[in-house]
């Protein structure tokens, strides 16, 4: 098996639905860091799920976005790591709303035209994602 | 401050209440003449838009008021790449309230929350047109005698319908209410008014593709147009356009007290031979919208029913 080094000081994301690594890596941006390391692991041999992802980060993660990972899959375990040790784990709750986070595509929309206008997503009931403005659905699942 | 964005903005309640005023000005329009003096409504319609401009701009002068703006984008600042937000806030220094029609949706949300005075929303693309929502309820209240425990069947486009989408929502408010939901299969009702409307309310809805078969159980038929400027493709639009015409063959399987209605402007999807029966509401609608629309400005204004004294709604919380 593919070994990756334990990290020392960063962030593992675990339990990604296998095969959906790579978008999640984009939606989070993580090609913008410019410091730390970044690893992608893709079909990791998973008890629990048969086959995962999971997205190892080694440095400063202060500037990463971890709200997209609720809307993305519940399921996904995200455990912060300092000089060795864990020092927080957890699982992301759906966050209310999502600003600046994703784009709205709906090109009727007016987040479409309109200068300096956040994206704002906002939780439904049914756990879907709905722009405020237009109301129309996130569906570009990773 | 309120403004009316979404039909949701306002209670059940406060749409009751609304819907009392403007009954009141439908009986005795004069009595209210005078009401809104030295105001001014700024009419701002990025597209254009005959009747609710229109509409908007005689329940103003109704009421006393003045009326100032712009009817299409080309002739306002917009046309120089101003923002929605700056343009509102330009607006809010020379009129007391602002009516705003825009072919984004969402774009009067953005103005209200840049703004120093109400907003309504006069419609903004496929997404809302609350106000339309109010008359229809006002119409069908009217005809009816009550807004409950009605079957009311939405014919036509279900899926473009902005007024459609409105409505349903704003009735699913109210006890006992069953929607009968007629659309080819490509412009059927969206899937969330389903899942996070109808469903989670109980409501009891069909969808059908025969407007026959479901003539005969409806209190109310709300007819709607194929909108050509809804569609990307010109093919899908010609190709759906003639999906459902109520002629007056046809009503006669309805009910002798079913009203007919149309958010208009109608092209072909109503005979013209349908306009003569007295079961055709929509030209009822457009005058219930200019005393609804009254009301509305009266009340986001904060003005007195002079024949109450009293606002139909506190909009200062």
């Amino acid at each position: 098996m593919l070994k990756v080094d334990e990290i020392q000081n960063g962030v593992v994301i675990d339990h990604i639905t296998a095969g959906t690594g790579l978008a999640l890596y984009h939606l989070m941006e993580l090609e913008k860091l410019n410091e730390a390391s970044v690893a992608l692991l893709q079909n990791v041999r998973s008890q629990k799920s048969g086959k995962k992802d999971i997205i190892k980060i080694e440095g400063d993660v202060s500037s990463i976005s971890f709200d997209i990972l609720g809307y993305v899959d519940p399921k996904i375990s995200i455990t912060f790591i300092e000089n060795g040790h864990v020092v927080k784990k957890s699982r992301p709750e759906q966050p209310k709303r999502l600003v600046n986070v994703i784009k709205c595509t709906n090109p009727r929309c007016i987040t479409s035209i309109e200068e300096g206008c956040d994206h704002i997503f906002a939780l439904t009931p049914s756990g879907k994602y709905r722009c405020v403005y237009c109301e129309q659905e996130f569906s570009v699942k990773p | 401050m309120r403004h009316l964005i979404d039909p949701a903005d306002f209670t059940l309640e406060e749409t009751l209440s609304l819907m009392d005023l403007a009954d009141r000005i439908h009986e005795d329009p004069a009595a209210y003449r005078d009401v809104a003096a030295r105001k001014r409504l700024a009419t701002l319609f990025y597209e254009p838009s005959t009747r609710t401009r229109l509409s908007f701009e005689a329940a103003m002068l109704n009421l006393g008021g003045q009326v100032l703006g712009f009817p299409d984008a080309g002739v306002s600042s917009a046309s120089k790449g101003e923002t929605v937000a700056d343009t509102i806030r330009v607006v809010s220094c020379v009129a007391d309230i602002a009516a705003m029609r825009h072919p984004k949706e969402g774009a009067p949300l953005r103005a209200s929350r840049y703004s120093r005075i109400p907003v309504i929303n006069a419609g903004d693309g496929g997404h809302s047109h609350p106000t339309q929502t109010l008359l229809d309820m006002m119409t069908i209240r009217q005809r009816k005698g009550r807004l409950d425990h009605l079957t009311i069947g939405f014919c036509g486009d279900l899926k473009f319908g902005r007024t459609v989408h409105s409505l349903i929502k704003s009735l699913s408010r109210l006890p006992g209410m069953k929607f009968v939901l007629i659309s080819p299969e490509e412009l059927r009702v969206p899937d969330y008014i389903i899942s996070e409307i109808l469903e989670p309310n109980g409501i009891e809805y069909v969808e059908t593709r025969s407007l026959e078969e479901a003539l005969p159980q409806l209190d109310i038929l709300y007819m709607t147009r194929v909108q050509r400027e809804r569609f990307f493709n010109e093919e899908d639009y010609i190709r759906l356009k003639n999906s459902y015409v109520l002629t007056k063959e046809k009503l006669d399987l309805a009910p002798a007290d079913m009203a007919v209605l149309h958010p208009l402007p109608r092209v072909n999807e109503i005979t013209l031979d349908v306009d003569d029966d007295p079961r055709a509401a929509y030209f009822d609608q457009v005058q219930n919208g200019v005393h609804m629309r009254m009301a509305l400005i009266m009340t986001l204004l904060g003005l007195k029913d002079p024949k109450t004294g009293e606002v139909a709604f506190d909009v200062e919380g």
